[in-house]
């Protein structure tokens, strides 16, 4: 947590390379939200063939489903939903070009290798801290699937969103070296 | 007989729907401000440095504290001497919730049906429990519940012979399961004894007891306290990232039960466990 590490949305191959696991980051640029819903819609699409609302390829995912935004205000409370809901269909996104993911929480073995297979990393924001992230969110716009509300997909422009990484190109994962670290430290 | 209309009623609930979705109540705060004064690890302590800043933009500039404002549950202990007038209770009850999520700019997270999966888009119908109570008020409790949380929840249906430590297991079963999905730190309630759907309903119930406050059950009360320094030794902690603060309370309810069960419902919830209790 020494200097700000700020890296640019959507990932090159390059960024993702230098992420670690345990790494703080601060996103900025431009990222898409899905969740359950759309999750499922796009998968669906891709079982069939067909060509999805937004190209995948080098994009990041948050995982979020904002509550409305006051008049005046970009958008709502913005925090991440709980990531093992949506693992049944990451590993076909990422095989089209998924980069980022950005949630909170587990993630099964199958997202993991995928994670590993196709060089991209897995980042967690803080749950419960929505009205906090909610300031690093520039521009909100709907661009696909309106009809699921605050489910539909949103492109962002986010500034300096802090996440920290969970699971990266590697496949090594904070949430279990972290607990065993602090463990160690606190015997 | 006193009488109540039903318009008080869509009122209330609405209003106690946008306030507990901004501003958390003074015990949940205080837990987590001493969780934050004393919690050993470097990244934890600014989590929960974060959370409550959360908390201060949440409440001065009227952004939900969590985007997922939750179902509506709601408890209503009707005094058997009032008599309502208005409407039908239930749909008031409803409308309440109905304009708290409208007028309060509260995502709406309810779908009509659980495997069709359209949304309601106004975060009806609520989940309600009703009790006849003594007495001419009525008691309402509003406690918007998130399902990251809620999904991580548990019903054990336990031998007698698994005892207290069975008790004791089953919910750090369930805390640990939970990790970091439930959104550490967490709130533990939990239902023992009664029967299946008894143990969960206490479980729920058991959330909205103050943070702090001990079941008057001398032996419930002890477990409570060695159920929850058990589950701060897990150090998950906060964003289940390592840290002494995994959860800030553990509020255990209990029933009688049969001869052949111990029933243990586990109701899993992250720090914002929004409850507010208001008496008409």
């Amino acid at each position: 947590m020494s200097e700000k590490k700020i890296i640019n949305a959507p990932f090159s191959g390059e960024i993702v390379k230098d992420l670690k696991a345990g790494d703080f980051v601060y996103i900025s640029g431009t990222i898409y939200t899905a969740r359950d819903a759309a999750h499922k819609r796009m998968f669906e699409s891709m079982e069939k063939g067909e060509t999805l609302p937004i190209d995948l390829n080098n994009n990041v995912i948050y995982y979020l489903g904002p509550s409305p935004a006051r008049p005046g205000n970009v958008i709502g409370s913005a925090g991440p939903t709980t990531s093992s809901r949506m693992d049944k269909y990451t590993p076909k996104m990422l095989d089209a070009g998924l980069k980022g993911m950005i949630g909170k929480g587990k993630r099964s073995v199958e997202v993991i290798e995928s994670v590993k297979k196709n060089g991209a990393v897995y980042m967690a924001a803080i749950g419960g801290a929505g009205a906090l992230l909610s300031k690093c969110i520039k521009k909100a716009e709907v661009v696909a699937y309106d009809d699921l509300g605050t489910e539909a997909i949103r492109k962002l422009q986010v500034e300096e969103l802090p996440v920290v990484v969970v699971i990266d190109k590697d496949g090594n994962n904070l949430y279990e070296t972290a607990v065993n670290e602090f463990k160690e430290k606190n015997k | 007989m006193r009488e109540i209309h039903t318009d008080l009623i869509i009122d209330t609930i609405k209003e106690m729907c946008i306030k507990a979705n901004h501003f958390l109540s003074e015990d949940m705060e205080c837990a987590l401000h001493k969780a934050a004064k004393e919690e050993k690890g470097a990244l934890g302590k600014q989590i929960l440095n974060q959370l409550e800043e959360n908390l201060t933009i949440s409440g001065q500039e009227m952004i939900p504290i969590c985007q997922d404002t939750g179902m509506a549950i709601i408890f209503m202990e009707i005094g058997q001497e009032v008599h309502i007038v208005g409407d039908q209770l239930e749909d008031a009850i409803n409308e309440g919730v109905r304009r708290g999520y409208q007028e309060g700019f509260l995502r709406k997270s309810v779908v009509g049906d659980p495997l069709i999966r359209e949304n309601t888009k106004d975060n009806t119908p609520a989940v309600i429990h009703y009790s006849i109570v003594p007495g001419s008020e009525i008691k309402i409790t509003v406690a918007p519940k998130g399902f990251g949380s809620e999904n991580m929840s548990r019903v054990f249906m336990l031998k007698p012979a698994d005892g207290i430590d069975g008790v004791k297991n089953a919910i750090l079963t369930a805390v640990k399961d939970a990790g970091p999905n439930a959104c550490p730190p967490m709130t533990v309630g939990v239902g023992v004894g009664g029967s299946f759907e008894k143990c969960a309903l206490m479980a729920k119930h058991a959330l909205t007891r103050k943070a702090g406050e001990h079941s008057p059950i001398p032996y419930v009360r002890e477990m409570e306290e060695e159920v929850l320094k058990k589950i701060n030794e897990l150090g998950i902690g906060p964003a289940g990232l390592g840290g002494s603060t995994t959860a800030l309370a553990v509020n255990i309810e209990t029933y009688p039960t049969h001869i052949a069960g111990l029933p243990v419902g586990i109701n899993i919830c992250c720090h914002v466990n929004r409850h507010i209790t208001k008496t008409l």
